[in-house]
């Protein structure tokens, strides 16, 4: 038996701190906005489809709009070329937000080390969750998915948390 | 084995191809590349050469122009105005070593991005020396002219509205850019930026050896992986002349077909995701991810399986494999079936696709259109048909061909397509012979383990091609092989060491990509969407 309104009311209400309950809402209805483009945009659809289903995570909502979203699984190699466009996607996501760098490309490069490839999404956007793999297995993506989940019950949504990231394209 | 090569002076070279392009009727140009003998071990007549690649008619012939180009001005004859398929290609050769074409209307760069200085597949550009670049090009130096030419007044651009299709787009399925002019629905003029998934393909394998290289093919097109590793081993081993032995023939064969399968079906699925029919997608999805099982079992990797070696395989069939593969052969059957019953007699769909986005025949093959994309247009052209590799003319199968060239024509060309791959497997699998996988070579391939540890000579052999690699002997060859999307080429020029000089991939879809704005112009956005999505522009293909 609690206090408060528990007392009073029995088990029918929980009482609970604001935050919590818009955290927990939050990781089990993660729109992923995913920025595939090459080998592991495949993988994500095999993860998309009916045998790895991301929908029993409550993420399988997928915004290609950023402004709609809150998770960003960037799956595949980002070039030089690639890379504003990458940053002005990012910057158009509301916070709260999350990113996962699906597979070595996103992750360092990869195997790419050359004139034309970034050498990892972190030297233009900050990067939660990072996945190894060419291309990572789907089981892969869905733990850094249950990480992120892990996340947003533990952040508080009034955060500002990606002021510190300074990228190689930020003025 | 070798090409037929014509060399001329570089003031021939418009004039000669327009000869055999007229009397000898080699009206397909296949690629166009340079290569740099700045670091060549020979000497040449000067730094740079160019080389064309043309096919004929009767698509059974090849053949290469080479003409070495003066160093002082590095200009020579754009062919444009004979092959519409030269636009682009002129313009990578520009981009990547800077050879100007006279005459080449737009003559910019078309892989790096604008604010990339040198050209980075000259010999003397550093392989790791990256150029940042903070912003997009707003593409007005192309639109303009376009608009221009066709008669758009700037009156009229009061009426259209420019908009951006890409790259960040769902219907991209990649990383295309098209900026489109708007007239209410209809497209008025279509540029096409490609680029943004330049991964330097080529400059890596400069870099690497013959075998270190086959991993770097299979994210070419990843759709399916081992038609680009069996591409590129093709052409290795026919400049090594060495003939793999009968048991990996066939299993190339096998393998390759699936991953055809796999390739059309990821294709057809998507592009019904874009019709709005999602169903389809979960129906198609299915043989797809039992095909990842059994290439994750024989290869070890889903989807990026480099599955070839030089002089033959990575592994020999599980056991248990047969029992696999026709378990996928029967769901893919089950799932074309289900998914043709939604579509085939379905009002929306054939209003929605029949007569959109056309390709004419005239114009796919003077655009450098291959596979599917060519053949729902209505030419037979097929490699394995028409210049047989692996014993391909020993099976009973069919070249799909469609009437109108339209998206219905090339989704229904995928389904038969695939339908006929499985019919090839069967074939296949009934004369599956039996023995080695590897040629009995010791420069080629790896010894056995026990020699490894038991002999000094098994212990040299294996340094030697590990570190060394493969030695091929010296000169210059384009070999071909029917992949997924057509005609995937491979130019490969050794100086006789273990790393390839150059390797040049002849890319099926970014040739279908250069013509894309012309067949989408005066269509809706939306068959605009679909068209893109039935021509199955692979980004790690076109753009290496």
């Amino acid at each position: 038996m609690g206090l408060g309104a528990e007392a009073a009311l029995g088990d029918t209400v929980v009482t609970t701190r604001l935050d919590q309950a818009v955290n927990w809402a939050r990781s089990y209805s993660l729109w992923p906005m995913v920025f595939g483009t090459a080998c592991c945009g495949i993988e994500f659809m095999s993860l998309a489809a009916s045998r790895y289903d991301l929908s029993r995570f409550g993420a399988e909502v997928v915004r290609f709009s950023p402004r709609q979203a809150d998770l960003m699984i960037v799956a595949g190699t980002i070039s030089y070329k690639q890379a504003p466009i990458l940053k002005k996607i990012y910057d158009q996501m509301c916070e709260p937000k999350w990113v996962i760098s699906m597979g070595a490309c996103a992750c360092s490069g990869g195997f790419y080390d050359n004139y034309t490839t970034l050498q990892g999404i972190d030297e233009i956007i900050p990067v939660d969750e990072y996945v190894s793999g060419c291309p990572p297995r789907p089981e892969a993506v869905l733990d850094a998915i249950m990480r992120i989940q892990e996340r947003c019950k533990n952040d508080s949504g009034i955060v500002e948390r990606v002021s510190t990231h300074k990228g190689i394209l930020d003025a | 084995m070798h090409n037929r090569e014509i060399l001329v002076t570089s003031d021939k070279i418009k004039s000669t191809i327009e000869n055999l392009k007229n009397k000898e009727d080699f009206n397909l140009l296949l690629d166009i590349t340079a290569i740099d003998y700045l670091k060549f071990p020979e000497v040449t007549p000067s730094r740079f050469a160019l080389v064309y690649i043309l096919r004929d008619r009767t698509f059974k012939k090849e053949v290469v122009v080479k003409s070495y180009v003066d160093d002082h001005n590095l200009i020579v004859d754009s062919i444009t105005d004979l092959y519409y398929a030269a636009d682009w290609a002129e313009r990578e050769v520009y981009d990547q070593y800077g050879i100007k074409f006279k005459g080449h209307k737009n003559l910019k760069r078309v892989l790096n991005h604008h604010q990339f200085v040198g050209h980075p597949l000259r010999k003397d550009y550093p392989i790791t020396k990256g150029q940042i670049c903070t912003e997009t090009h707003d593409l007005m130096d192309e639109m303009t002219p376009l608009l221009k030419s066709y008669g758009i007044t700037d009156e009229d651009m009061e009426e259209i509205m420019l908009l951006n299709v890409g790259p960040s787009h769902p219907a991209t399925h990649g990383t295309i850019r098209n900026f489109v002019a708007m007239e209410g629905e209809s497209i008025v003029a279509c540029v096409t930026e490609i680029g943004y998934l330049h991964r330097g393909f080529e400059k890596a394998c400069e870099n690497h050896t013959y075998n270190q290289i086959i991993p770097y093919t299979d994210r070419l097109n990843y759709c399916s992986a081992i038609l680009n590793n069996i591409g590129y081993s093709k052409a290795v081993e026919d400049m090594l002349q060495i003939e793999i032995t009968p048991r990996a023939k066939m299993i190339r064969v096998v393998t390759g077909e699936l991953s055809r399968i796999i390739d059309h079906l990821v294709c057809n699925a998507a592009n019904m995701v874009d019709l709005g029919g999602l169903t389809n997608f979960w129906y198609l999805f299915e043989p797809r991810d039992l095909t990842y099982d059994l290439f994750a079992k024989l290869t070890g990797a889903r989807l990026t399986n480099s599955y070839t070696r030089i002089g033959g395989l990575e592994h020999d069939l599980y056991q248990g494999f047969e029992e696999d593969l026709e378990a996928i052969l029967v769901n893919t059957e089950k799932a074309i079936d289900k998914a043709l019953s939604l579509i085939a007699h379905n009002k929306i769909f054939l209003d929605r696709t029949q007569d959109a986005g056309v390709i004419k025949a005239d114009f796919a093959i003077n655009a450098g259109i291959t596979g599917p994309n060519l053949r729902a247009a209505g030419v037979a052209f097929d490699l394995r048909k028409d210049k047989p590799y692996y014993g391909y003319e020993n099976f009973d199968f069919d070249v799909v061909v469609g009437s109108h060239g339209d998206v219905y024509d090339r989704m229904m060309c995928r389904f038969e397509e695939m339908l006929q791959s499985v019919r090839i497997i069967r074939q296949a699998m009934k004369i599956m012979p039996s023995g080695p996988i590897n040629v009995d070579h010791q420069g080629i391939v790896l010894p056995a383990k026990k020699d490894v540890y038991t002999n000094i000579e098994g212990l040299m052999n294996q340094f030697k091609v590990t570190f060394e690699g493969i030695k091929v002997p010296q000169g210059e060859y384009y070999s071909a092989t029917e992949a997924g999307n057509g005609e995937l080429g491979f130019h490969i020029t050794s100086d006789g060491s273990g790393t390839p000089y150059k390797v040049k991939c002849r890319p099926p879809c970014f040739y279908a990509l250069a013509a894309f704005p012309r067949i989408a112009e005066k269509g809706m956005l939306a068959d605009a969407v679909i068209t893109m999505a039935s021509m199955n522009f692979i980004a790690g293909e076109f753009d290496r």
